[in-house]
């Protein structure tokens, strides 16, 4: 099963393609650039290194949030649309879990919490647990505020890693937290999601059935749309958008 | 090689999801669109990240559609137009990502349209171009008197220095209390009333070819206020009147200043406001009148807003002319010409 991976959800920006389990060929880029630009480009060069055509593709596999907005809306508009119109299945990870997922298979077993800046001191954030060859999950993914995340990991008493977007804010906080002896936080190279990881993790998910209806995980509503809702309670649509 | 000339062209730059095929660059095959003004409805206006999850959920399904209407398969096409500026940028980035993707899955060259240019070739759905040619384009976000020399070549004349005529009708909307976008309900009351308040026509006697319509929504909002202060009610059918023949006589004056600058063999009247009836009307007359050699184009009704359709009759031009994007394209928001 020839596979393209497509992750753009934060930074970094990540393409991969393989053959099941086998790599092609990957790149990662980590500019602060916009997605939009690099996406496509490289998407044709790796499969043209490959010696594959477009058609040649058997599966796209997406991170599909949570994270930046557009980064996330980028990568999934792309897979989504190449899955149309080649007519193939879509898989959608989540985006903490491409890097979670992958780091938490090195901890022996130790939970991997990662965790993506969501402003304001929120944070996206899921926790993954690799036991006796599988990995589960430890903390459901979730947009909270960094304090409540660093309460519960107090509340749990299990010591954890930690991986993901830190500011000196997040640190300090730590520092400052009862449950700080019980967090490990990992280097920042672990924080780089691989698309060859996101392939794997596709690999062998169950492809989305209705692929018009599939859209970003942002975890959050929009200002407009909470503060609309305040105002409304119980007032909400099926749907917003009509046809002309 | 595609032995039909058909075009594939996407729009998403501000809050309609469209696809469209179009043949020959003026037969409309499908042009489906779906609409997320609802939604916006809530907000008083358009909410950019409200507008870019809208076209995530809709792209697909209209590419499927516009396909499937058309009764074309990848295999027919010549080509991908898509949008990629003026307009938002989260709403733009889904038309771009979701056409770049068709392009390359098919080995389709990627032609970029100005969205612009894709409201004037909404008129080439009723007449076939002739040049040089002017058009008066209006919408919620732009005014503008473009020169076309040419096939496919634009020169600003003039546009406007704040509000766009539409967000204008937008804002004094708000103030009479009407839901968004205020355009339709404003012309609908002013068919029934008279210009009775005379508000300023901003600029009119300016030696250039710009527009500004924020005095005259300043002149509107204080009249309408300080009325409500002396507990009087103002007849809201003279005020939409007032404000829109304030609106037209400046939009009509300013076209005639430049049509007797820079003769041309056609007039093209496109943009949301395009739909206003006091303009249609007003501009017809007048121009039939004052220019009797120039032929006044005016985009059909259903095309004034935005859709794909236009973007794939522009589009299909600048094919011809050989314009091309690579998959590197992004969204370029503050497009112009």
């Amino acid at each position: 099963m020839k596979i393209l991976a497509i992750d753009t959800s934060n930074h970094p920006l990540s393409i991969a393609i393989t053959d099941d389990d086998q790599l092609i060929a990957t790149t990662t880029l980590n500019l602060t650039k916009n997605h939009s630009i690099y996406v496509m480009p490289t998407i044709e060069k790796l499969v043209a290194i490959a010696g594959w055509q477009p058609a040649d593709l058997d599966r796209i596999v997406v991170a599909k949030g949570p994270g930046s907005y557009t980064g996330v809306r980028i990568a999934v508009t792309t897979a989504k649309t190449l899955a149309d119109t080649l007519q193939i299945d879509l898989v959608g990870v989540s985006s903490l879990k491409v890097i979670g997922a992958h780091v938490a298979q090195l901890q022996a077993g130790r939970p991997t919490i990662v965790i993506f800046n969501a402003r304001r001191n929120n944070v996206f954030a899921a926790g993954y647990q690799a036991q006796q060859g599988q990995m589960n999950e430890w903390l459901a993914q979730q947009h909270m505020s960094f304090e409540d995340l660093l309460q519960l990991v107090e509340e749990r008493q299990e010591a954890v890693s930690m991986v993901g977007e830190f500011d000196a804010q997040f640190d300090e906080q730590v520092a400052q937290s009862p449950a700080h002896s019980l967090i490990t936080r990992l280097p920042a190279n672990y924080a780089i999601p691989s698309a060859y990881d996101l392939a794997i993790l596709g690999r062998s998910a169950q492809p989305v059935t209705q692929l018009d209806e599939f859209v970003p995980d942002y975890l959050r509503i929009t200002e407009a749309e909470a503060n609309w809702q305040k105002k409304h309670p119980g007032e909400l649509k099926q749907s917003y958008v009509r046809e002309v | 090689m595609a032995s039909r000339n058909l075009i594939l062209a996407f729009e998403s730059s501000c809050d309609e999801t469209s696809v469209s095929v179009v043949e020959d660059g003026h037969k409309i095959l499908s042009n489906i669109i779906a609409t997320q003004i609802d939604s916006h409805q809530r907000f008083g206006g358009v909410v950019p990240e409200v507008a870019s999850r809208h076209h995530i959920e809709q792209i697909t399904r209209c590419l499927d559609e516009a396909l499937d209407q058309a009764n074309v398969t990848y295999d027919d096409l010549k080509a991908v137009a898509i949008t990629y500026g003026p307009g938002l940028v989260g709403s733009l980035l889904v038309g771009v990502s979701a056409a770049k993707a068709v392009a390359w899955a098919h080995h389709l060259p990627l032609v970029p349209v100005n969205h612009m240019a894709g409201h004037i070739y909404a008129a080439r759905f009723v007449n076939e171009f002739v040049f040089p040619q002017m058009a008066l384009l209006v919408s919620g976000g732009h005014t503008e008197i473009v020169y076309m020399k040419d096939e496919y070549s634009f020169e600003i004349l003039g546009e406007t220095r704040d509000d766009a005529a539409g967000e204008a009708y937008d804002k004094i909307g708000r103030v009479l209390g009407v839901s968004y976008p205020a355009g339709k309900t404003i012309d609908e009351w002013a068919h029934a009333g008279h210009d009775t308040f005379h508000f300023p026509r901003a600029m009119e006697k300016d030696h250039n070819y710009d527009f500004s319509f924020s005095g005259l929504k300043s002149a509107f909002i204080n009249t309408f206020h300080n009325a409500e202060q002396r507990g009087e009610t103002l007849d809201r059918n003279d005020l939409a009147a007032s404000f829109q023949q304030s609106v037209v006589d400046v939009l009509v004056e300013k076209t005639l200043k430049a049509l007797q600058q820079y003769p041309v063999k056609q007039l093209i009247l496109a943009g949301g406001v395009a739909a206003n009836q006091g303009l249609r009307e007003r501009l017809e007359a007048d121009v039939t009148r004052q220019f009797p050699t120039v032929t006044l184009i005016k985009a059909p009704l259903k095309l004034c807003g935005d859709n794909a359709a236009m973007i794939g009759a522009a589009g299909e031009v600048a094919y011809r002319k050989g314009q091309r994007a690579d998959m590197s394209l992004n969204a370029m928001p503050g497009l112009s010409f």
